[in-house]
């Protein structure tokens, strides 16, 4: 087994394992679902870029981070004003007191467009910025904290107040932001208008496609000599140090790849639901983000994801048909999480179901049987390794 | 921004700010005391204590409905029983919740943090279902309305001053219990070295059962306070709860003295810097302000010095 890690960073039961993510994102649910539920998937998998993130943050290298809603806004907002310049071109503002700037910032009187937006003119600086911005704010944070070792609870406080800090100055700026109410009316990228069906089923492929990509390149951390150290690192992270890493550093790549892997979960839910607002950024959203990691289970990379679709699908159709229970349901799945199955879904799959899977697929999925052995011997809480190893 | 003022308006606005931050200094020291003592005693991050809170603030509408329906002779005096009910209410809550669920995870601190999340969100509902969705206001007693001219421009308001007196009293309360009883040192001692402790024959489960009790209380409380300057609803408590963590984590997480002057530090800096700028500036630059200088002093203002 060892072996097959040094010559490739996929083990088998993983290809398997993302094949049949894939096949289930590209064909079953195309095929099943109709165009208006197909938006809904393609959201909810923006969130999980998010999850994933936090996989790798929060499971791999024991960081929590109660800000990932501010990466997320981050790359969402910088999409969206690239799209909101598009949209507001000279032609389509002339009724404007100053034509050609987008309409909120006419409304709060404001006459030039702001040094802040002149580089989402151009779409090449916005991709750039999608993934840059947010890695750097997750930088200056990470390394800010991290070199002062600062970790745990009040890494999680810090970066819960960086969410209430962002969300109160893009509700505070109005004129730069949008406000409370977001950036809104997007109607076309590069030309391309992204409000029809055909347009949004393409966006939900890229999406799947990126996603995907993403994934590869999650396992790929997990499985190189870094991921190693990010696991050796949350369950001990002294004797890391004295082995002669430093730990910070380490801590604020992986702060950094989580963010811009929620900002790519941003862009993209800008390009499909066609605005953004501050009520992505905050508290509350950023708190529910973690959520969908726990339960998917966090140390499982495929298991975020489809932590993210369950948890997101019970929110919709629950909020549909008894709004009153969902609080319930969410708050219990917090309590649950935590009390009941700390390793998540992936963690019941791989004790309960995983083991009978063998017998009827013969050899092949014997291998998959055998990762029992991994995720379980991690002890069940994942940053609390240390004192239960003691 | 000075150049529209005399110099006596100027005064004054300082003054009346500072009393506005004064307010907002009791509330944030209240709620704060609570949470240093759950934080600091046991390192649980109890995100539910905004909720804890609230129930404290229901608490004390519904007994000032009962006096005033039925005990109008004696509405002058119904804050002192609603605040005692409110300290038992929340205490017990709190109570309950750590033996069914906090005291399994003491290890896991960020699952602590994830799971009392759960719970406010819990809570929040539960208030939402069970006294609606609408905030509800107390009625002051005649004593507590009105305001003390000091100044011809200056004047404060009889409940603000009140709610001060009672933070001040509970902190000494506070302070005492901790500093000075038998029981507080039990308390320390587990801070300081549980297993040492537990050695000497202190039931450290119990302790901290209690000590989660009396964080959870002084909520309590603090909701009752909070009712005096303002309506209940079920998310108030969520409002508060980003900006008292940073009163905690500023201030020193062990420390009861720190945790006074961070409140005092950010509550003032927020509310003279709001007259000046809009509401949202103010507190984002104290906010922000915090956050830098917690990145550059991650133990806070006052730490207790321990080995371990």
């Amino acid at each position: 087994m060892l072996k097959s890690d040094r010559t490739f960073f996929l083990r088998p039961q993983d290809m398997i394992g993302i094949a049949v993510l894939a096949f289930l994102l590209i064909v079953v649910l195309p095929l099943t679902l109709d165009n208006f539920r197909l938006q809904f998937v393609g959201k909810y998998l923006t969130y999980a870029f998010v999850a994933l993130g936090l996989v790798l943050c929060w499971g791999y290298a024991g960081i929590l981070s109660l800000g990932q809603g501010v990466f997320f806004g981050l790359g969402g907002y910088c999409m969206a004003m690239f799209l909101k310049l598009e949209a507001s071109s000279v032609e389509a503002t002339k009724i404007q007191t100053t034509p050609g700037i987008p309409d909120f910032m006419d409304w709060n009187q404001i006459t030039a467009l702001p040094y802040m937006w002149q580089p989402f003119n151009s779409l090449t600086l916005t991709l750039i910025a999608v993934i840059m911005v947010p890695a750097l704010f997750a930088f200056i944070v990470g390394f800010a904290m991290f070199k002062r070792r600062v970790g745990g609870v009040y890494f999680a406080i810090i970066t819960q107040a960086l969410a209430a800090i962002m969300t109160i100055l893009i509700i505070g700026q109005q004129g730069y932001t949008g406000g409370i109410n977001g950036i809104t009316d997007l109607r076309t990228l590069n030309g391309w208008d992204i409000r029809t069906d055909s347009a949004k089923t393409i966006l939900y492929f890229v999406c799947v496609g990126l996603l995907i990509a993403c994934i590869l390149i999650a396992y790929f951390v997990k499985s190189s000599k870094l991921g190693r150290i990010l696991v050796a690192m949350r369950d001990k992270e002294d004797r890391v140090r004295f082995s002669g890493y430093d730990v910070a550093n380490f801590k604020v790549f992986v702060f950094c790849l989580a963010a811009s892997l929620s900002a790519i979960g941003g862009a993209m839910f800008t390009l499909q639901v066609g605005f953004m607002s501050p009520s992505f950024v905050g508290i509350v959203p950023s708190i529910e983000m973690v959520i969908y990691a726990a339960v998917g289970g966090r140390l499982s990379i495929l298991g975020a994801i489809y932590g993210t679709l369950l948890v997101n699908w019970a929110k919709t159709s629950f909020s549909e048909s008894f709004p009153e229970l969902w609080l319930f349901g969410l708050g219990g799945l917090f309590i649950a999480v935590v009390l009941i199955f700390p390793n998540g879904i992936a963690g019941l799959w791989q004790s309960y179901i995983a083991p009978h899977l063998g017998p009827l697929f013969g050899g092949a999925a014997k291998r998959r049987a055998s990762p029992p052995a991994t995720p379980p011997a991690a002890p069940p809480s994942g940053t609390a390794a240390p004192a239960a190893a003691e | 921004m000075f150049a529209d003022y005399s110099l006596a308006e100027l005064g004054s606005i300082f003054v009346m700010q500072g009393f506005a931050g004064l307010i907002l200094f009791s509330v944030f020291v209240l709620m704060a005391l609570g949470l240093a003592i759950i934080f600091g005693q046991m390192g649980v991050i109890n995100m539910a204590h905004g909720e804890f809170m609230i129930l404290g603030a229901y608490v004390t509408y519904f007994t000032s409905q009962f006096f005033l329906n039925y005990l109008p002779s004696l509405f002058g005096a119904y804050f002192f029983l609603a605040m005692i009910l409110a300290f038992f209410a929340a205490g017990a809550l709190g109570m309950a919740v750590e033996w069914l669920m906090i005291r399994r995870l003491y290890k896991r601190p960020l699952d602590t943090l994830l799971a009392t999340w759960g719970l406010s969100l819990i809570l929040q509902q539960v208030y939402r279902s069970v006294f609606g969705p609408r905030e509800v206001g107390v009625e002051l007693p005649n004593w507590m309305m009105g305001s003390l001219p000091v100044t011809d421009m200056v004047e404060v308001q009889i409940n603000g001053l009140f709610v001060m007196a009672l933070t001040i009293a509970i902190t000494v309360a506070v302070a005492l219990l901790m500093y000075k009883s038998a029981w507080g040192k039990q308390v320390r001692a587990v801070v300081q070295n549980r297993v040492m402790a537990g050695a000497v024959g202190i039931d450290t489960e119990k302790v901290d059962r209690y000590t989660f009790g009396l964080g959870c209380g002084i909520a309590g409380i603090a909701g009752s306070a909070f009712t005096m300057i303002g309506s209940t609803g079920p998310t108030s408590g969520q409002l508060y709860i980003v900006d008292t963590f940073l009163v905690v984590v500023f201030g020193g997480a062990q420390s009861l003295l720190g945790t006074i002057a961070s409140a005092f530090t950010i509550s003032q800096a927020q509310s003279t810097m709001e007259f000046f700028l809009s509401g949202s500036m103010a507190k984002v630059l104290t906010l922000l302000g915090v956050v830098i200088i917690l990145m550059l002093r991650p133990q806070g203002l006052f730490v207790i010095k321990v080995r371990r």
